[in-house]
């Protein structure tokens, strides 16, 4: 496992050696945010409308009582979406879709030989390949955050103000009650480190990719589960960090 | 001239190649051949530095390269094209661009000087008119073509070819063969294949070494390689029912 641990910290260093010029990462870097935030925004979009709106339902169906004023169900769907649900949940969801596709993308690439080819030609091909994956993640996971926060919110007030749980004035009061301007940083410190983990972990995982296909699809699930569980550790220790 | 000297490496305790010298000289086909298994890509890999050798030297023009520093062995790398067995195209990017990319990526030539250089290297091989199409539009024998436009399109001194027939019909067989042959001529390149194909060892075998078990164990030329008697040998050239009849 150290040896695992030490051949990602040197796989980590070399991404950072021998590069190749600005403008080459720069195209890259671009093709990457397409991949990695646009193609993801469908998905996120939904999965955080569907989830502010069951917040929404459920806090409603659980905080049954006379003493507790119905804004709190709009408070709570903000603090649940801002601290947690957008960072945490949208990026383990986001594992799924851009860390398996960064895997078999280079997994089919060493398979292939294609990695090998930019070697040959005196390519640094960790760093071309991998390097504006990284950055590409780092940039787009907090802004798909933040996006999934406030598609949330608004899926919240969508949920509650159209089952009648909370009227539009008492949602907007709750979400603007207490509120605290640093629980906005939060989702996107959070979702930065989530991103550099699941593309840095699923391109490790592709990169030395050996085998044929089976291998391919292997690795994909490996490196998944492997971004998950870095993800929930990492989500622990920010939350000790930042809160 | 490649030159490479005691090559051996093993994996996992079992030696794939055992000492292995040998010389590949300018403007000539050299072929590496044997049965699978017997370490031929293995041999080209550590000649090309993506497999570090156990022990062993190889040398360009003189000039050792596995020991040389990072920026040395980059600088003698970018005087190698490779064509590999799958073609190795980048999925992603046209046939245009495939063959570009080196020059994108290596070199300071305009626009203008890029395409003219493309088209060449892509009429050289018969793909003038595939450029826009994408490597998964394009037939088995046509990547290879695009691999070998992109291998020469930096004008290599040293061309490696891995296995270029795997896969391929005789004729186009024979049409790649062909390919790398008069390539090798028209701009005397040093030309290494890795091939298990008899018909490409009959008709562009100038230098042939033959590896069994890891070891080189005979070494000539297309001429001498029916004439020779040797077991191992035989038993890999006259596996091909047609050969057999013909030496009776």
């Amino acid at each position: 496992m150290f040896r695992k641990f030490g051949k990602f910290l040197l796989f980590l260093y070399e991404l950072f050696t021998r590069r190749e010029s600005l403008k080459v990462y720069w195209k890259r870097f671009i093709d990457e945010c397409m991949m990695i935030g646009v193609d993801s925004l469908l998905i996120v979009c939904i999965v955080a409308f569907f989830i502010g709106a069951v917040t929404c339902v459920q806090i409603n169906a659980n905080l049954v009582s006379p003493l507790i004023p119905t804004y709190i169900v709009s408070n709570i769907v903000r603090d649940m979406m801002l601290l947690e649900l957008s960072s945490t949940f949208m990026c383990v969801i986001l594992a799924g879709k851009v860390g398996s596709n960064i895997a078999s993308e280079l997994g089919t690439m060493r398979i292939t030989e294609q990695v090998e080819a930019l070697e040959v030609m005196g390519i640094n091909a960790a760093s071309y390949l991998v390097l504006p994956k990284v950055l590409a993640a780092f940039v787009m996971f907090p802004v798909l955050s933040v996006l999934s926060g406030f598609i949330g919110i608004v899926g919240g007030y969508i949920a509650g103000t159209a089952t009648g749980i909370i009227t539009p004035e008492q949602y907007i009061y709750g979400i603007r009650f207490s509120f605290i301007p640093f629980n906005m940083v939060i989702p996107i410190i959070k979702s930065a480190v989530f991103g550099i983990l699941i593309a840095t972990i699923s391109a490790y995982k592709g990169f030395y990719t050996r085998g044929g296909a089976l291998e391919v699809g292997k690795v994909s699930t490996t490196a998944v589960t492997n971004s998950c569980i870095a993800i929930l550790i990492a989500d622990y220790l920010l939350a000790e960090l930042l809160t | 001239m490649i030159e490479i000297k005691n090559i051996s490496k093993s994996f996992n305790g079992r030696k794939v190649l055992d000492d292995i010298s040998g010389v590949f000289r300018d403007g000539e086909t050299s072929l590496v051949i044997g049965a699978s298994g017997t370490g031929k890509s293995v041999l080209l890999k550590c000649m090309l530095d993506l497999v570090s050798p156990d022990t062993g030297e190889v040398f360009y023009d003189g000039r050792e390269f596995l020991h040389k520093s990072e920026k040395e062995r980059i600088d003698l790398r970018r005087e190698m094209g490779v064509l590999f067995q799958g073609g190795a195209l980048f999925d992603s990017q046209t046939v245009f661009q495939n063959v570009k990319f080196p020059l994108d990526m290596l070199t300071k030539q305009s626009e203008a000087e890029k395409r003219d250089r493309v088209e060449f290297c892509l009429k050289r091989v018969g793909l003038e008119a595939a450029g826009s199409r994408m490597p998964s539009e394009i037939s088995g024998g046509m990547k290879k073509r695009v691999g070998i436009a992109r291998a020469i399109v930096l004008n290599p001194k040293y061309l490696f070819c891995d296995e270029p027939n795997s896969g391929l019909d005789p004729l186009t067989s024979i049409k790649i063969d062909e390919l790398i042959q008069e390539i090798t001529q028209e701009y005397g390149t040093t030309t290494v294949v890795i091939t298990h194909d008899m018909n490409s060892v009959l008709s562009i075998g100038q230098n042939i070494k033959f590896l069994y078990q890891g070891k080189k164990i005979w070494e000539g030329d297309s001429n001498s390689i029916l004439t020779t008697h040797l077991q191992e040998l035989d038993e890999f050239v006259f596996s091909n029912h047609a050969l057999k009849q013909l030496r009776g």
